[in-house]
């Protein structure tokens, strides 16, 4: 190992700390699932109530979401990884699982939505 | 092509295919989309350096389409490629630099693996909020980067004299 490596690990880690603070310190409790199949709003669910919700898609797949205590998290999917139900629950604001196989995105929001959002639209 | 040459492609390519599969056998704890070992990029490492920059560029390429069709969903091959390409791009320009040992040319392929994946996630689901996940996917790439610029310097340092 050169001693350059140990500059790029240093500097690396030192990116990571600083992206890692921005993050948290943006973190806000969500109020809103925002559902999106295929690039398309599909439905928006409110957090405060427990519910179940099957996403049917046309081509025979599905995903099943659960909201429990304001937490949200795939509970069973036809992909093939099942990334998106290991994933842990989310309540957050901003916080997000993504089915890639079926192009599913769950994505908590609160109420007033940050300018990030607005250009993303 | 020397029979040589034809044979040692044939066995990297059966190599990294393996070490995916055994990648896919490895359950992650903290499943995230991108998130892997990288016992793949082992090869791919040991093959920039001890056979040449375009065939680890083939090598990498015909492994993620014959992973991309046995162990995962085929729809995932675009995020693979746009890792991969991206990967190999920075590592190839890294090594040229010499600025780095092979430790340093792995964590930054390893890093540009997960990010290039992420890129094309991003743009596919156009979901920002997929850049949440940035920091663990390079912790990941750093922790993997460096373990395995380390095995792959020791391999290459046995394995040499019978490389092309």
């Amino acid at each position: 190992m050169k001693k350059n490596d140990f500059y790029l690990i240093g500097g690396l880690i030192f990116l990571i700390a600083v992206m890692y603070f921005f993050i948290n310190l943006s973190k806000t409790e969500g109020s809103k699932l925002i559902i999106t199949v295929d690039g398309k709003e599909h439905k928006i669910l409110p957090l405060d109530k427990d519910t179940t919700y099957t996403i049917e898609h046309e081509d025979g797949n599905f995903n099943t979401l659960e909201i429990k205590d304001g937490h949200v998290g795939m509970v069973d999917a036809s992909c093939p990884d099942k990334i998106c139900v290991k994933h842990h629950t989310i309540h957050n604001n901003n916080e997000s699982i993504t089915c890639l196989p079926n192009n599913v995105v769950l994505r908590v929001l609160s109420d007033e939505e940050s300018d990030m959002d607005a250009i993303s639209r | 092509m020397k029979s040589r040459k034809v044979a040692s492609y044939g066995l990297f390519i059966a190599l990294a295919f393996i070490f995916s599969y055994v990648e896919h056998l490895i359950p992650m704890p903290f499943a995230l989309p991108g998130m892997k070992l990288g016992l793949a990029n082992l090869v791919i490492i040991i093959a920039i350096y001890g056979i040449g920059l375009k065939e680890a560029f083939v090598l990498s390429m015909v492994r993620i389409l014959l992973v991309g069709f046995t162990f995962r969903d085929p729809s995932t091959l675009l995020f693979s490629f746009a890792g991969g390409i991206l990967s190999w791009v920075l590592m190839a320009v890294f090594k040229k630099s010499k600025l780095f040992s092979m430790v340093g040319v792995s964590i930054i392929g390893g890093i540009a693996h997960n990010v290039g994946q992420i890129i094309v996630a991003i743009l596919y689901v156009k979901n920002t909020s997929l850049i949440y996940y940035l920091p663990l996917l390079m912790i990941s790439g750093v922790v993997s980067g460096t373990l395995i610029g380390i095995l792959g310097g020791l391999v290459i340092k046995r394995i040499k004299k019978y490389l092309i």
